[in-house]
């Protein structure tokens, strides 16, 4: 256990090492890394100024060791457009993205699950039918289009829900289901065929010969067994909704890192691009880990290898 | 006949009006149709403003599914967004197709060091959402249209390079395969006349659904803001702009997305037909 642990997390700080190196090679590559990392409004003397600054004429290996050491130490520089340490703005807009990440798992993981068993156990039944043919559409769905059409329906038209921002509980129903819809087809369909294939098997048979209800075996002996496929995907569903939310966040104008990574964009202000970038990096890498944590903990044949 | 042709003419001979995977190739060349001859149909080009003609309601003379916002042509723009959307999911594809097979090839044939740190890297991309690379690589590099191409390739080259991967790691210890090299075949030689021919039925599979993936990401990049240069129309685009307009005139923010969903949906359910008329346990009903 503690070896497999130990991997991953060697396998993580690779991974944001890789990270760090693209930025700088990418920045690099684009010929002039004073204009990007300038605003756009920068004169020539603003760029020699900021070659200066960011001592863009030293040799690059100094300049890679000194960009690590910044990163280590959080120091992303100054945002442009809000003439502030982009750390700062990063840990002021991050509760934001994890509650809207936070909810949209709990609903995909919550719901998913239900109405996974829920078919697995009405195999052809409307409850079936119903939830894999939603599946199937979810899936299909883009999420910002997803996002539009909700606003449509719920906001504009029938008025139930405020269009965007954050405040009342109210405003996160909707991009916190729309931020779900996705994985919570992902999470359905896995529970239903790990619900269904567990359910064939013959220690069920025997539950059942036993006399124990349906109910009981369907929770205390086929669940755990159809779960651990579940969880591994939860924890890649973890990273791919921290990716969605910044799609998400952008649709209804929800105040967190992400919607701030692609303002950073817009504006073309670089070192917020950066900051917020390697801070969600961060964060997916802090999600697998996790991830591959209660899936040790969950699989005992994981846990004593 | 090869291989490759014999199973490029079972998928001909598969008989493919059932159900679903008959609407999805209907979908599909529906599409394709569309933006092929659609933009030589409508009276308009996709640029041409019109501003006493603004937000026009679908249905208005002249304007089927109505304008947006500077007067321009709704239809017309999503027949010139259809034609960007396949031409980039194709390419892109197409350019992720060959990076992913020879990289999975190579990986699987020298299984050593090679094969480890290429696999490493497949797996870290895997593990992370590849909108934060996107993201990088367009606040660096700039969003053109092959910059876009090439990103989009990037971030799609990892779903043929795995399975493709695992196939190799097992065709490579197959008899004909020795019995090739003790005949003196040299490394490229095996690669290409013996292992290739395998792997190209699933590369040609992964690459039909990965083109749906592509368009899918393509929206989303436009829609962020970080896709082609603004002067071409794309879906994401539009629906990015719609956003303003969506209490006032909602069709703009309705049209492209269907459009959009269409494309997607007919890919993929070409993609699930060409998997299930590929799959060896089908042999013997195909």
């Amino acid at each position: 256990m503690r070896s497999f642990l130990l991997g991953r997390l060697t396998r993580t700080l690779i991974v944001l090492f890789g990270l760090t190196l693209l930025v700088f090679v990418l920045l690099h590559l684009s010929g002039d890394p004073a204009s990007v990392l300038a605003p756009a409004t920068a004169s020539a003397e603003d760029l020699e100024r900021i070659r200066e600054d960011f001592g863009l004429n030293d040799p690059l290996y100094e300049q890679y060791l000194r960009f690590v050491a910044d990163t280590v130490t959080g120091d992303f520089g100054r945002s442009w457009k809000y003439q502030r340490p982009a750390i700062d703005l990063i840990i002021e807009r991050m509760p934001a993205t994890l509650e809207l990440a936070g909810t949209a798992l709990l609903i995909a993981v919550v719901v998913g699950g239900f109405l996974g068993m829920a078919a697995a156990a009405n195999r052809g039944r409307w409850i079936d039918v119903g939830s894999v043919g939603f599946s199937i559409v979810a899936r299909a769905m883009p999420s910002f289009w997803l996002g539009l059409m909700s606003i449509l329906l719920f906001a504009v038209i029938l008025g139930w829900t405020p269009t965007s921002g954050r405040g009342t509980p109210l405003h996160l129903v909707l991009p916190a289901a729309t931020l779900a819809a996705t994985f919570l087809a992902d999470v359905l369909l896995l529970t239903r065929s790990g619900m269904l294939e567990t359910l064939d098997e013959d220690y069920i048979r025997t539950a059942r010969a036993k006399g124990l209800s349906a109910r009981l075996i369907q929770l205390r002996h086929a669940l755990p067994n159809a779960a651990l496929p579940v969880v591994s995907s939860v924890g890649l569903i973890g990273g791919r909704l921290i990716g969605g939310a910044i799609i998400t966040e952008t649709v209804f104008a929800w105040p967190g890192v992400g919607s701030l990574a692609i303002d950073g964009i817009t504006s073309r202000d670089f070192p917020l691009v950066q900051a917020s970038v390697i801070v969600l990096a961060i964060a997916v890498a802090v999600v697998n880990l996790l991830t591959d944590l209660s899936y040790g903990v969950l699989d005992p044949r994981i846990r004593h290898q | 006949m090869s291989p490759v042709g014999r199973r490029t003419l079972r998928i001909l001979g598969i008989p493919f009006l059932r159900g679903r995977y008959f609407a999805g190739v209907c979908l599909l060349v529906l599409v394709v149709l569309a933006s092929a001859v659609g933009p030589l149909l409508v009276g308009h080009t996709p640029e041409a403003q019109d501003l006493t003609a603004r937000l026009l309601p679908p249905l208005s003379a002249d304007h089927l599914l109505g304008t947006d916002a500077l007067g321009r042509d709704v239809l017309a723009r999503i027949l010139a967004g259809g034609r960007l959307s396949l031409f980039v999911g194709f390419t892109g594809a197409a350019l992720a197709a060959t990076l992913g097979v020879l990289v999975g090839l190579i990986a699987g044939f020298r299984e050593g060091r090679i094969g480890t740190i290429a696999m490493g890297v497949v797996d870290a991309q895997l593990a992370f959402p590849f909108i934060l690379l996107a993201i990088v690589f367009v606040a660096t590099l700039g969003a053109s249209l092959p910059m876009v191409i090439v990103v989009l390739a990037l971030s799609s080259w990892v779903s043929f390079a795995r399975p493709i991967h695992a196939m190799a790691l097992s065709i490579k210890h197959r008899d004909y395969v020795l019995a090739a090299r003790s005949i003196g075949a040299r490394d490229a030689t095996i690669l290409r006349r013996h292992m290739l021919p395998h792997v190209l039925p699933t590369a040609v599979v992964i690459a039909t659904i990965q083109v749906a993936h592509i368009v899918l990401f393509e929206s989303a990049l436009s829609f962020l803001g970080m896709g082609v240069p603004l002067d071409i129309p794309t879906w994401g685009a539009m629906l990015s702009d719609s956003r303003r307009y969506l209490q006032t005139a909602p069709w703009i923010s309705i049209f492209p997305g269907l459009a959009l969903v269409a494309t997607v949906f007919g890919m993929s359910l070409v993609g699930d037909w060409m998997r299930e008329a590929l799959d060896p346990r089908r042999e013997q009903h195909g």
